[in-house]
């Protein structure tokens, strides 16, 4: 069995589900003949021809907003931002008009926006953000962020199959980095709404996800060896809705987290988990719930400013020994 | 025109050997558009102008310098951004450049915004604004050239046809075979040109900017040129065809304006030869001054996300002890 990357396996899923289901097309800007700018959809135009894979103009509306008409006529659209940082030029369609339609309306829209996310890839501004916190607070949409190969080709399966619009935050610092084996045609999906424990332990959680998982196993590895302190992994895995369970049952078995995630801090996700712990397991706690989140500034370019602004192995792991100390 | 090709072959240079921190943008083939367009307008009355990514000349040409350009492709403390944003997404107000940002079509209600200024005060300034065959696919530019239009602000909005928006020719990006046709639709003047000819290109500008002056509105200028390299210089261009790259190269905008100036006895072939040396010692210069330079102070990246307060908070978890 093969090894393939994050960015394969998310290939892979793409046309396990186009072949599986003639419903399903893709619609995006370069993503024909070019493959896409990081080549998730390479080969797919030959494969499957131009009707379901679909060169869009410059038009980010019309992409998202042509994907939910689509939808309530029965197709499964995929559509992908070249970056995830123009999924803001759809923001208004795709709060108003795609999130709500079945609650205002009782229409189906079946669809799915992907993209890359995050950073620490000198991108600058606007090609390395991570849009999660913006869409948190829409209700109506899924969001889904894998950490792991398995998981990017069971969670846009999934996304895909799923009912309701879904958007899946893909995070290219791991496109080519991660390598796992697969089996290919084997059903692999990973069903939404479930996060998983990457890593057991004793001592203390770090609730996650996405890229920032792979930065959690190494502070935990470094926590045991030097502190003999065990920790307990997280990966979240779809941000919304999110797996109170699975929160819930970590907070009791360890009875301290700390939350990482890439994006800034202000307004961001682990405020949310936070004040779920807070609702749900607040007696089982033995120290407060702390985080780790990028600084609240927009992400510059130089290494020197990103490497400062983004979370750090080092951070995750100075803040872990404070949390085990409390 | 030169000053713009040899600084981005310098910039070839440097990014090759990985002294460029992030991607690097070509506009080969197409500076006479930015540097044709940016002389039509008048620098003394305080014309401001909004490049896209392949504007470079036009920035060049309202006085920012190649220290400036090198400094912001690696990054450097000493940068226009301070380090915080790449290439040539930097501004100076005064010299008459307003930055873009990667999200296409921006610029255009932004640079409504600018000229709207101007007809407020009622100042006798000309806003520019370049798009390209890309950007006039996306909702802000034509909210921006609407609401311009019906403003009747002083406005040139350049339409560079490149033929390709990454990969995507033109044909897959509107179903027009002119851009200029998309002028009548915002009721403002189109007029369409060679754009690998400076003269035609300033010729149709310089008219656009004094009717605009004037009090005449909107004019939408289509520029015909070829985009010779990839979308950046990772792109390899697979899908463009050979001919079609071969067949522009003979018709460098650099090559026929030299021709132009010595048929017509404007210059001779020697003087032309002194200016690229002159030109290529100002970017060696420029070079040898910031190539050692220092990246910026990672704490300075908390500095002015707003003015009040000067400095975001530093996290808890960098506050701890080692």
């Amino acid at each position: 069995m093969a090894e393939i990357t994050y960015l394969e396996a998310i290939r892979q899923g793409l046309t396990e589900e186009m072949e599986r289901d003639e419903r399903v097309f893709l619609l995006g800007e370069d993503i024909g003949a070019f493959g896409g700018a990081f080549k998730v959809t390479e080969g797919l135009q030959a494969r499957f021809g131009e009707a379901r894979v679909i060169d869009a103009p410059i038009s980010e509306t019309a992409i998202v907003g042509a994907a939910a008409g689509a939808a309530h006529m029965g197709l499964r659209p995929v559509c992908e931002m070249q970056f995830i940082d123009f999924l803001s030029c759809a923001y208004s369609i795709l709060t108003n008009y795609v999130a709500t339609a079945r609650y205002r309306a009782g229409l189906s829209t079946p669809m799915v926006v992907r993209g890359p996310s995050g950073g620490y890839v000198r991108g600058g501004p606007f090609h390395s953000q991570n849009p999660e916190a913006a869409y948190l607070h829409t209700p109506g949409l899924k969001i889904v962020a894998p950490a792991s190969a398995r998981d990017a080709k069971g969670l846009i399966k999934a996304a895909i199959r799923d009912e309701d619009p879904v958007l899946f935050f893909e995070h290219k610092y791991l496109y080519r980095r991660i390598k796992e084996e697969l089996p290919e045609g084997e059903d692999v999906i990973t069903p939404l709404g479930h996060a998983a424990v990457t890593r057991e332990g004793r001592d203390l959680s770090i609730i996650t996800y996405s890229a920032m998982v792979w930065k959690a196993l190494e502070a935990a590895e470094r926590l045991e060896k030097e502190d003999g302190i065990s920790v307990e992994v997280v990966d979240l895995r779809t941000l919304l809705p999110l797996d109170d369970a699975a929160i819930v049952a970590t907070v009791k078995k360890t009875n301290r987290v700390l939350i990482v995630h890439e994006d800034t801090r202000t307004g961001g996700l682990a405020a949310e988990i936070t004040a779920r712990i807070n609702d749900l397991a607040f007696e089982w706690l033995d120290a407060p719930v702390r985080r780790v989140c990028a600084h609240d500034v927009p992400l510059p370019y130089a290494p020197t400013l990103e490497d400062f602004v983004l979370p750090q192995t080092e951070d995750i792991v100075r803040a872990a020994r404070w949390m085990a100390a409390y | 025109m030169r000053l713009t090709r040899s600084l981005e072959e310098k910039l070839v240079n440097l990014y090759r050997q990985t002294k460029v921190v992030g991607g690097l943008f070509r506009s080969l083939g197409q500076e006479a558009d930015s540097v044709g367009s940016a002389y039509a307008l008048d620098r003394a009355k305080g014309d401001i102008l909004s490049p896209l990514i392949r504007n470079l000349g036009s920035m060049l040409v309202q006085g920012a310098t190649p220290l400036e350009v090198l400094r912001q492709y690696m990054a450097k403390a000493e940068s226009p951004t301070r380090g915080r944003e790449l290439n040539i997404h930097f501004n100076d107000l005064e010299r008459g450049f307003l930055g873009q940002i990667s999200h296409l079509g921006d610029m255009v209600p932004v640079m409504a915004g600018v000229t709207l200024s101007f007809k407020m005060r009622k100042e006798p300034r000309v806003g520019l604004v370049y798009v390209g065959d890309g950007a006039m696919s996306t909702g802000a530019f034509h909210e921006g050239i609407n609401f311009a239009a019906v403003q009747r602000l002083p406005l040139v909005v350049i339409a560079e046809n490149n033929g390709y928006a990454y990969s995507t020719p033109t044909s897959k990006q509107t179903a027009v075979s002119e851009l200029v046709a998309k002028a009548g639709g915002y009721g403002v003047r189109g007029v369409r040109t060679d754009g690998n000819d400076v003269i035609a290109v300033y010729e149709v500008t310089r008219a656009a900017v004094d009717l605009a002056r004037a009090g005449e509105g909107v004019s939408l200028i289509e520029l015909v040129t070829y985009r010779r390299k990839g979308h950046a210089e990772h792109d390899n261009q697979s899908y463009v065809p050979k001919a079609e790259l071969e067949a522009w190269a003979a018709n460098d905008p650099l090559d026929r304006y030299e021709r132009r100036v010595i048929e017509s006895g404007w210059g001779t072939a020697e003087e032309l030869r002194d200016i690229d040396q002159r030109i290529t010692a100002e970017i060696d210069m420029a070079v040898a001054l910031c190539e050692n330079e220092p990246l910026p102070d990672a704490a300075t990246a908390l500095d002015e996300v707003l003015a009040d307060p000067p400095r975001a908070e530093l996290e808890w978890y960098r506050r701890l002890d080692g």
